[in-house]
């Protein structure tokens, strides 16, 4: 494949943040806006382009003659060379999930342009978020086409940087600013597991590539020979390291890594508070690409992760624990951004578990499919979620939902486009979220029936919060809003709400099981009826019917539940607490038990020796003080007297 | 009576004592700057009689007491217009009132 069309999907994104960054100022809101979204809309044709060779083209590059999907390495630049074999390289690989992903972002991206025009209008520094869009999309797009985890490693770092200056776009606001700093500090905490992480790995196996790492030897099975690096990760799976061995260690700690950007419990209180920046942004990164980015980094790795089954087992556990969570938290929030927040966070544990459980054995790893599915389906109606979230409150100028209500009446566009985007989540047919999860409950199933349940429960506690969420804004009560009644947005902001319901109604008839598979085997997807899909739409629908009961009219019966759940209404209000502990441990115990005598340590014994060294030399130098008298014949006095102790010292010793 | 280095020495070692003395007795730097130019002339003889008695091949101490003379001619100008500045500013020239240089 010719290479100017994957680097000019790197470059354009790149161009534009440096144009807009640089000469944005002299750009009017009209050209800049223009810009970005003209720059992204070509990026995103470039890359369907890109995608559709990969998938379609037949090419033997990509597709053997039995129909088993390939990696491709379009380029790949030395960049910095340690050892002859221990180089990092900058380069794109196209694989069936990062052809995936370059469809997934740049889609959204464009949207999020297209949407910001309307959203954004009139702001403050309307070029320089353009400008942190575009840089975004450029990190974004570099991560997912990396062909080694030392370029993933940059970009994933990268990513990090411009959701950080995006979520505190709104600098004056101070919660905005902490929360961007909360963001940043927590997912570069989990980054130092990554670091850790890949410093194990390359340094067993002298090596950062992928197509190193995940090659697959023969086209079913992952069949290791001795030389390659997966053959030397065999041979260290002997080395432990307190209980668990190095392989373990590296790619649980590479799953640190994702689980911070991807929010996972512990590392999940950034994701809510990052719902400080623009709505856009919420959509784009914190619900679409960035916080999916650990669960593509656990898939672009998945079979190093198939050979230790004590860090699959990690994975899901974390995931579980964490989907369950979320959807409990997402139940009682009243910003509804913190309840997609919420959402997003347990979706993306969902893609997590489905991942954890995947498995070679039980039919071609499903798990891998449905995860990939999920990212894709969640991608679409996740940012319609988002999306539509904003046109509320760019429509009612308030996070809360007590401030909506009733607004089907005046906002018919984004009314229609946000129940697409709840029943897509809920998993109603024929909307694409159906589909995903219903693949990824088939591959817990396939597991144990204990993740199963456990999932279809969560999956259940989604469809209640989020209809909850919808009965709140469009039902419920209605406000008095006085003379200026809520509208849809403009055109721009409408568009991309009726584009991204329109995918969510189709996404999932894509054979996506041909398209994606861990090891580029295709196969097809079967909808298991009566045993999951089945008993999945009636917890659905029963989940929707309570929510219909509890929120369409307003009634008491919420406070009643709320009173009723001894206290756990209230915790899972306060989100159980975890930011409070989190304040205890960094406050209390770090920054007392710990900060604290180490900065008296430096005050007093460090700079105390200092003061004590420079103390002494000024008594020294007051003691010394008077013999320079000012007066010339002391000197001379003093002087004699040395020169003769000299001269008497050279005598004596010439004659002695 | 033959003239050898003593002859030469001895003169040169009073006329340095008595600079040294004049210099730390005198209270007139004017004085003070006499004592100086003694000593320095005191120890130009010695290169030049040590050059003539123990190194006679030689020409290294006499030029040296040349140069010796040369820089003292631009130290004594230098010295003496020390001395008026600090006379412009004290109104005499005694070395006990040119302590403003004391730490």
């Amino acid at each position: 494949m010719n290479p100017i069309i994957p680097l000019l999907i790197l470059c354009l994104p790149l161009l534009g943040f440096l144009v807009l960054g640089l000469l944005g100022h002299k750009m009017s809101h009209k050209a800049a806006g223009w810009y970005g979204v003209l720059s992204m809309g070509t990026t995103m044709v470039l890359a369907y382009i890109t995608a559709a060779t990969y998938f379609f083209s037949n090419d033997a590059a990509f597709i053997t003659e039995a129909g088993n999907r390939l990696q491709h390495i379009i380029f790949n630049q030395d960049w910095l060379q340690f050892t002859d074999s221990l180089i990092i390289r900058l380069g794109f690989l196209l694989d069936p999930i990062s052809a995936l992903l370059i469809v997934v972002i740049t889609t959204i991206s464009f949207c999020v342009h297209l949407y910001s025009l309307g959203y954004m209008e009139g702001e403050k520094g309307f070029q320089r978020y353009y400008a942190f869009l575009q840089l975004f999309s450029f990190s974004m797009l570099g991560l997912v086409v990396a062909t080694n985890i030392f370029q993933m490693y940059i970009f994933w770092e990268l990513v990090g940087a411009s959701s950080y200056l995006l979520i505190g776009f709104y600098y004056t606001r101070p919660s905005a600013v902490s929360a961007s700093k909360k963001a940043f500090i927590v997912t570069r905490f989990a980054d130092l597991g990554f670091l850790i992480g890949i410093l194990i790995l390359s340094y067993v196996t002298g090596t950062f590539d992928f197509t190193d790492f995940t090659s697959v030897q023969d086209g079913s099975s992952y069949a290791v020979a001795l030389n390659t690096p997966m053959g030397i990760l065999a041979r260290f799976q002997g080395a432990t390291f307190m209980g668990c061995s190095l392989l373990t260690w590296a790619l649980v700690l590479i799953f640190m890594g994702g689980m911070g950007k991807s929010a996972m419990l512990p590392l999940h209180i950034w994701l809510p508070d990052a719902m400080e920046g623009p709505t856009p942004v919420s959509a784009l990164i914190h619900a679409a690409t960035m916080v999916v980015a650990g669960v593509y980094l656990v898939a672009r790795l998945f079979p190093l992760y198939l050979m230790e089954e004590a860090a699959l087992m990690f994975i899901t556990v974390v995931g579980a624990i964490t989907a369950f969570y979320a959807a409990v938290v997402a139940c009682t929030q009243i910003d509804i951004k913190r309840v997609l927040a919420f959402s997003t966070i347990s979706q993306i544990a969902f893609m997590m578990v489905s991942l954890g459980v995947a498995r070679p054995e039980f039919h071609e790893s499903l798990g891998y499919m449905a995860s990939m599915f999920h990212l894709f389906t969640h991608a679409m109606f996740k940012a319609l979620l988002f999306l539509g979230a904003g046109a509320l409150i760019h429509a009612v100028h308030s996070n809360d939902y007590t401030a909506m209500g009733g607004l089907r009446k005046y906002m018919p566009i984004t009314h229609i486009t946000f129940l697409i985007g709840c029943l897509a989540i809920a998993g109603i047919p024929p909307f694409s979220g159906f589909f995903s999860k219903d693949e990824i409950l088939s591959a817990c199933y396939q597991q144990s029936w204990i993740w199963g349940a456990w999932m279809s429960m969560v999956a259940g506690l989604t469809a209640f919060y989020m209809f909850r969420l919808y009965y709140l804004i469009f039902w419920w009560d209605e406000p008095d809003y006085g003379h200026h009644k809520p509208h849809d947005g403009p055109w721009v902001m409408s568009l991309p709400l009726v584009f991204l319901a329109a995918v969510s109604c189709v996404a999932g008839f894509i054979p996506f099981g041909t398209l994606v598979s861990w090891n580029g085997v295709p196969y097809h997807i079967h909808i298991d009826w009566m045993g999951v899909a089945l008993p999945s739409i009636i917890i659905a629908v029963a989940a929707i019917a309570l929510a219909t009961v509890m929120y369409r009219k307003k009634n008491s019966l919420p406070e009643k539940f709320a009173k009723a759940s001894c206290g756990l209404w209230t915790a899972a209000h306060n989100r159980f607490y975890w930011d409070e502990i989190y304040l205890f441990i960094t406050h209390k115990i770090i920054f007392n038990g710990i900060c604290r005598p180490i900065a008296w340590f430096d005050r007093h014994i460090i700079d105390g020796s200092m003061n004590g060294l420079a103390w002494l030399a000024q008594r020294l130098s007051i003691t010394i003080r008077p013999l320079q008298s000012g007066s010339v014949q002391a000197y001379v006095y003093i002087y004699l007297f040395g020169a003769l102790l000299l001269g008497a010292i050279t005598t004596a010793c010439v004659l002695l | 009576m033959e003239i050898n280095v003593l002859y030469y020495l001895l003169p040169s070692l009073v006329m340095f004592c008595c600079g040294i003395y004049g210099f730390l007795t005198r209270k007139n730097m004017i004085a003070m700057l006499i004592s100086l130019e003694l000593m320095l002339n005191a120890v130009d003889i010695n290169f030049t009689v040590i050059n003539r008695f123990i190194y006679p091949d030689g020409q290294e101490g006499m030029f040296f007491s040349l140069f010796a003379i040369a820089i003292a001619a631009a130290e004594t100008a230098m010295a003496i217009a020390i001395i008026i500045n600090l006379y412009r500013v004290n109104k005499n020239v005694d070395v006990r009132d040119a302590n403003k240089l004391q730490g």
